[in-house]
């Protein structure tokens, strides 16, 4: 028990029935609306991209960074996922990679998954989709903005985890709220900027290599000519 | 470059950095749990009795005692695991559309 990588994965025994229940219905929720979308998102090439995804963010989420005295921390994915597939199909890939921790490799609960596929994926990726879609659609488009919005939203969708988390663990009665929350938003305030990090290389490195995977478009390069401004 | 290579590359980049480099991350306690010890809930974590036959728990290969070749194995067997499972996910979710498509254009209009 003493070894758990849970991160914000919860196990199974740190919520309360109802919570637990409650947020399986919203996961549920937002996983089947999911579904029904993804049929008109999913084009023949993203097929591969989400399994890709998913094996990329399984990987890095192995990979514990040492943040402060004694605590780690590691990617969560929500915000690569969504820049990628955009929001819907990011919270299939968060589901399936938090399912399968679950299932295979006993990180994160069974009851508590509802809670995990809710505070790390769902959460993450709608933040994301919004924040990313809205920023690019008002801010002057060039790389640096780009990722720097990316980045941003990174580090936000961490702590928007770690809130939800928070709260979820206070209505269980499991600790109270005004004890759990500043220590979860404190040490994630660390690790989101990890996930930032890295979630700004992995978008680089895809900008780089196959800038017409992103579902949220960045700017055309300048050697590839033809800068429209259209941004407004 | 084509999306094939695209994939091959980045499917051989979260391998090696699962099977390589993990045994290396850090095993400090991460986030959640660091606040759960602190405030003293971590003892109410518990595993499901469905998590009991994990074939993989804790990110250790079963049978292997070197823990860092246990892990490694645990990264190996597992991004190609979830590369697997998401993509017969993803093509199922795609053939059920299609599915779909085939019959509505099969069948007479009405």
């Amino acid at each position: 028990m003493s070894h758990l990588p849970i991160a914000l994965h919860i196990p199974d025994g740190f919520l309360s029935n109802g919570v637990a229940a409650a947020a399986v219905v919203l996961a549920v929720a937002a996983v089947g609306y999911a579904l029904t979308v993804a049929g008109r998102q999913l084009g023949e090439e993203r097929v591969p991209l989400l399994g890709v995804l998913a094996a990329f963010i399984f990987a890095v989420q192995m990979l514990n960074f040492p943040i402060a005295a004694g605590t780690s921390g590691h990617l969560l994915g929500a915000t690569l996922a969504a820049v990628l597939l955009g929001p819907w199909l990011a919270c299939l890939v968060m589901s399936v990679v938090l399912a399968a921790q679950a299932f295979l490799f006993a990180d994160g609960g069974v009851t508590a998954l509802g809670a995990n596929v809710l505070n790390m994926g769902v959460l993450g990726a709608l933040l994301a989709g919004l924040i990313v879609g809205g920023a690019l659609r008002v801010l002057p488009r060039n790389r640096s903005v780009y990722l720097g919005v990316v980045g941003t939203t990174a580090w936000l969708a961490v702590m928007a985890g770690a809130a939800a988390t928070s709260v979820e663990l206070a209505i269980s009665g499991t600790v109270p709220l005004a004890s759990v929350l500043p220590a979860m938003l404190g040490v994630h305030s660390l690790i989101g900027i990890g996930e930032a990090v890295i979630t700004v290389a992995a978008v680089s490195a895809v900008m780089a290599s196959r800038p017409d995977l992103l579902a949220f478009a960045p700017p055309d390069e300048p050697e590839l000519g033809h800068s429209v401004p259209q941004g407004a | 470059m084509s999306i094939k290579v695209f994939v091959a590359l980045a499917v051989a980049l979260a391998v090696a950095l699962a099977t390589a480099v993990s045994p290396y991350a850090s095993s400090s306690p991460d986030g959640l749990e660091k606040v759960a010890a602190d405030r003293a809930f971590l003892d109410k974590g518990e595993l499901h009795s469905l998590q009991e036959d994990s074939p993989i728990p804790d990110y250790a290969f079963p049978g292997v005692e070197n823990e860092r070749v246990a892990t490694g194995l645990a990264g190996f067997a597992g991004t190609l695991g979830v590369f697997a499972i998401a993509t017969g996910f993803a093509w199922l979710l795609r053939r059920g559309r299609g599915g779909r498509a085939w019959r509505s254009a099969t069948t007479p209009s009405s």
